[in-house]
């Protein structure tokens, strides 16, 4: 890591952040018209996790984007220290713009549980963007096994609502390796909470969060999956 | 000779009027009516006049500035439909470069040969030379599953959503006798003939129709067909003064126009019906897409562009 954020930032910094956060939701909307259905749950002040599928780095950004601005104010991406403190101008857009929750992924490397920061930020508050895969998804499956965070979220604050967020198209849009975004039409489609039901285990539970993830991606992405795997 | 200030000012009143009256009628009827089963077509019909009003505006606007503003405005249309179009069609990673191209170097020189009067090459650059490259550039990413699909489907987006397209401002190019620098007249005129044409069709059609000519695909009647076409030839007959073609040539022009629009439309319902979607996307509020309000120009354009070209141009 060779950049720090700094504890309290000037308002100058902070000004510099808002207008980088506002420039990016219009590149964003600009580039995919990006759009959120709100399937299952409204667009309501409500504190919650989005859990989504993660194929492109431009997910986080989408997701962001197409949240109304009051829920957004108050909504944090988890994200990867390792990647977000790499430059300075990562260290700038993760941490202030987006006000990431940064977690180390490698344990060897870790100064705090990564656990201990995301229900720091739930009780302050916020609401939370979340890839339970942990990483890219560059598999032909819809998803990969999540990992544990989200089954520890729903049993240490059940009271908080754990909303499965699908992003659909973005994997067109900006494969990994690619430079230029193609202007596809992108929509991100919220679904019912999940809840731990009693007496559920964890493998249960993520299952279970995943196929409901799933349901939601829309079928005209289904039949372009199928055509992709038949390639 | 220069578009006399009068006849566009005729114009824009006539096209003011015509919204007015459409907002007017919708009004009515949404006030009279209390029947629930009729309330949905009300606001579907009064969405679409609210939309015409959009259009007219930035069509104006356009018209204001000049031709460089109407093939400005037909290159955003363009952008806009090409994306809802790609965003449905069968692609690969290995199609991300061609598609790269289709939209930004592709799109924008179709524009600019129609702005700067290459009649050649925007008659040959998309079907010819984008046809035969574009499928190169995506098989020397050496991925050739459903290769013939991914290629076809591509031409076929940029064919309609770009090429046909492209020839609404192309009617500005065209060299007519006696009606020089008056070509955006005859913009205004198609727009409305089809338009118009389509409008009829969908009142006239899904309510008193009888005969459905694709049932599974649209609900399209034959009767409102046919009440779209002869009214398009009607409101034709009425802006003949407008166009160098003469009232029965007008007439002519319109129904035509607005009976291939319809086979447009009913051909991108096709595709949507294949792909499961009701609209292209939600870009038009109440609306659904740029495609959905494009697809019968898109279809119509090329045919009363070269129809007029072979009979009246030099």
């Amino acid at each position: 890591m060779t950049a720090t954020v700094p504890a309290t930032p000037s308002r100058l910094r902070r000004l510099a952040a808002r207008l980088t956060g506002r420039a990016l939701v219009l590149f964003v909307r600009l580039i995919t018209a990006a759009r959120a259905e709100w399937e299952g749950v409204g667009p309501v002040p409500h504190q919650r996790v989005y859990f989504a599928n993660h194929v492109s780095n431009g997910d986080m950004p989408v997701i962001w984007s197409v949240l109304p601005p009051a829920i957004r104010r108050r909504t944090r991406p988890v994200a990867a220290a390792d990647y977000w403190l790499k430059t300075r101008m990562r260290a700038f857009i993760g941490p202030e713009v987006f006000r990431c929750v940064l977690v180390d992924r490698r344990a060897e490397h870790r100064t705090e549980d990564p656990m201990t920061a995301i229900l720091r930020a739930l009780d302050e508050g916020a609401s939370l963007i979340l890839f339970p895969e942990g990483n890219r998804n560059m598999t032909a499956d819809p998803l990969l096994p999540f990992r544990a965070g989200l089954y520890n979220i729903a049993r240490d604050r059940p009271e908080v609502e754990l909303v499965p967020t699908w992003i659909a198209n973005l994997n067109a849009i900006l494969p990994k390796g690619e430079v230029i975004p193609l202007p596809l039409i992108c929509t991100v489609t919220f679904g019912a909470p999940v809840a731990l039901r009693p007496g559920e285990d964890r493998a249960a539970f993520l299952a279970r969060a995943a196929g409901e993830l799933a349901a939601l991606a829309p079928s005209p992405e289904r039949l372009a999956d199928a055509g992709e795997a038949a390639g | 000779m220069s578009p006399s200030a009068n006849d566009v000012l005729t114009l824009a009143a006539a096209v003011v009027l015509v919204l007015s009256v459409l907002t007017l009628a919708g009004e009515l009827l949404r006030a009279r009516v209390t029947d629930d089963r009729a309330h949905p077509m009300i606001e579907t019909y009064l969405t679409r006049v609210q939309s015409w009003w959009a259009m007219v505006a930035l069509l104006g606007l356009a018209v204001l500035i000049g031709k460089s503003g109407v093939v400005a405005l037909f290159a955003i249309a363009s952008f806009a439909a090409l994306r809802e179009m790609v965003t449905y069609t069968t692609k690969t990673r290995a199609d991300h470069l061609s598609l790269a191209l289709a939209f930004f170097v592709v799109l924008p020189l179709q524009y600019a040969f129609v702005g700067f009067g290459m009649q050649s090459l925007f008659g040959t650059f998309i079907p010819v030379y984008a046809f035969l490259l574009l499928p190169v550039v995506s098989a020397l990413r050496g991925a050739p599953g459903g290769f013939l699909v991914r290629v076809s489907e591509t031409q076929w987006a940029l064919m309609t959503a770009v090429f046909c397209l492209s020839h609404v401002p192309a009617l500005m190019t065209l060299d007519i006798p006696g009606y020089a620098g008056r070509g955006v007249f005859l913009i205004v005129f198609f727009i409305i003939c089809v338009q118009g044409g389509d409008l009829i069709e969908h009142g006239f059609g899904r309510r008193l129709g009888r005969v459905q000519v694709a049932p599974g695909i649209s609900p399209k009647t034959r009767e409102g067909i046919a009440a779209g076409i002869a009214g398009a030839a009607l409101i034709g007959a009425a802006l003949a003064w407008a166009t160098p073609f003469g009232v029965a040539g007008a007439m002519a022009m319109a129904a035509t126009a607005s009976a291939v629009g319809m086979a447009g439309s009913l051909v991108f319902s096709a595709i949507k019906r294949d792909r499961g979607v009701k609209d292209w996307s939600h870009l038009i509020p109440g609306q659904g897409g740029f495609m959905d309000q494009l697809d019968s120009a898109i279809f119509a354009a090329p045919v009363f562009f070269h129809l007029t070209g072979q009979i009246w141009a030099v």
